[in-house]
């Protein structure tokens, strides 16, 4: 009995603690008396439930035992200090009618996990501070497992969070959902949290591992709540639909050894069909609504690539045509390098080289990407020497230890061809 | 909460044009008849140029004094608002508003919360 309610508290707080903690700091005002109120009642929990079982909804029942706790903590600092403060009035007017119905009316506003993503993703913050908070608290990950998945010492993980939470605090960032006129630029900067939480688990910028799917998940699951608390935004159905057809092919672009195939290369029988199924259709209803924005349209070309059955079956003049548009609405060094890779696949090799030839080198020089496709486009030309050149190039602009593997492997099946 | 902004421009010596001028009085009237009339401006001041500017630095316990702004940057401090905002998302609005006397729509504004001084009996 004691295993079970071990095992369950464990699994309501990886799927409801940021639910719980957003209610809780709603109603306390302060991130550090809404945790410790939860930690206190998941202890509650763990010491009551074996011997009086399991309640009905877990969660409404740490939730009401960590909001009797906020209460006891401003009744003991009231007597301690008599001086008012908004929290203590506020909870004042609460415990008037202290009964189980109060307590589940406050468990019910949809709002509160949005107010805690748009105060956690507040661009005053720095943005290693946003993704931090936001994976603490949204998403119930622990310190430790923070700097597991960052590869970073816990005290760096800790310092993070409680300078970001005192920010909160000291500089007054509220804890409300912005405005209509405000929402499309901190929505941006939402998306740009869970877009970069993805990236970090997809291609890990240290390490040697190329994959962190914990990370992948939480990134789906925090893209999901979002589509989930604000449906009419199509930008987040697309960013929703980009990380699901991105992640589909986790299993094909890593080797049993650990080491990375290209797209073109893959198994694309061991892409996942579910995840590219709703994908699609997220694209396509997003696309509907007329609103295009840069993660529905990488999400599109994504989706391209999702269903050719075979390499050769790409749409290629399909995905340079949204590149193209990518590059008109929202242009960086970046798209312009993806879009002359897909006019080197659509048009010929020469042409989207001469285009790479003519990019901004200077912000492109050290993205090892950009000498990596270079190299790529030239190895296919059969110009062997200066694809080495470029592999060569690309290789200490990473700092992932299976990408330079990968472009080892390169370099020496093109010496061998010699 | 009070909040001070500290407006960050580049100073240059070819002077506004009448256009520029214009611009930037227009903005700053209209964010201090504003909040004037909110009730809430607390306090605005526009500063010399730094080549006014003298810098008392203390070295090892003695005063240092030197011709100069404290740091040469790009931008210089030119002068400042304290405006009372419910939180920091209206002070970001406000600073939206206020000019800084830059080329070509540049320079900034740093939000910097007001803290609460000691009452003078206990400092």
């Amino acid at each position: 009995m004691s295993f079970d309610a071990k095992s369950i508290a464990e699994t309501v707080f990886r799927q409801e603690s940021g639910r719980i903690l957003a209610t809780l700091i709603r109603i306390s005002g302060s991130f550090d008396r809404a945790e410790e109120a939860m930690q206190e009642a998941f202890a509650s929990a763990l010491a009551s439930w074996p011997e009086l079982g399991i309640p009905q909804n877990p969660a409404a029942w740490i939730t009401t035992a960590a909001h009797r706790k906020l209460i006891d903590q401003s009744r003991r600092e009231k007597v301690r200090d008599e001086k008012q403060d908004s929290l203590r009035y506020e909870i004042e007017n609460l415990t008037t009618s202290n009964s189980d119905e109060s307590d589940e009316a406050f468990m019910h506003f949809p709002d509160d996990r949005l107010r805690l993503i748009f105060t956690c993703c507040h661009p005053a913050l720095k943005p290693e501070a946003q993704v931090s908070l936001t994976l603490k608290t949204l998403c119930g990950l622990t310190t430790p497992e923070l700097a597991k998945a960052f590869l970073i010492p816990e005290a760096t993980v800790a310092q993070r969070i409680v300078r970001a939470k005192r920010k909160i605090d000291e500089a007054g960032i509220p804890y409300v959902v912005p405005s209509a006129d405000r929402l499309p630029e901190r929505l941006a900067s939402v998306q740009a949290v869970i877009y970069l939480i993805f990236n970090e688990g997809y291609i890990a910028t240290t390490g040697d591992r190329l994959i962190r799917t914990d990370l992948c998940g939480e990134a789906i699951r925090l893209a999901r709540l979002l589509c989930e608390l604000l449906p009419g935004e199509p930008e987040n159905q697309g960013l929703l639909a980009l990380v699901l057809l991105h992640d589909s092919r986790r299993d094909a672009r890593v080797s049993e050894a650990g080491d990375l195939i290209p797209l073109e290369e893959q198994d694309r029988s061991l892409w996942h069909s579910g995840q590219i199924y709703e994908g699609l259709q997220l694209v396509e209803q997003a696309l509907r609504a007329g609103a295009v924005g840069p993660f529905q349209l990488q999400a599109a070309i994504a989706a391209v690539h999702a269903q050719a059955k075979t390499p050769g079956e790409t749409d290629w003049p399909q995905i340079a045509a949204l590149y193209g548009e990518l590059m008109r609405r929202y242009p960086s060094a970046v798209v312009s390098l993806n879009q002359a890779v897909a006019i080197a696949m659509s048009e010929g090799l020469e042409k989207g080289l001469t285009l790479m030839d003519n990019l901004d080198a200077a912000e492109l020089e050290s993205y090892h990407l950009y000498h990596s496709a270079r190299a790529e486009i030239l190895r296919r030309m059969g110009r062997r020497n200066e694809a080495i050149q470029e592999y060569e190039r690309a290789l200490p602009l990473t700092t992932n230890a299976v990408e330079q593997r990968y472009l080892r492997r390169r370099i020496d099946e093109l010496n061998r061809t010699l | 909460m009070r909040y001070m902004f500290l407006i960050y421009s580049q100073e240059t010596d070819e002077p506004l044009s009448d256009d520029e001028i214009k611009r930037v009085r227009a903005g700053h009237k209209a964010v201090m008849e504003d909040a004037g009339r909110k009730g809430i401006l607390l306090g605005v001041e526009r500063l010399k140029r730094t080549s006014t500017a003298t810098t008392v630095r203390m070295k090892a316990g003695l005063p240092l004094t030197i011709d100069g702004p404290f740091a040469e940057t790009k931008e210089q401090l030119a002068g400042y608002y304290i405006l009372e905002c419910k939180d920091l998302d209206e002070a970001i609005e406000w600073s939206k508003r206020i000019p800084t006397v830059c080329r070509g729509n540049e320079g900034c504004i740093e939000i910097r919360p007001v803290d609460d001084l000691p009452k003078l009996n206990e400092l």
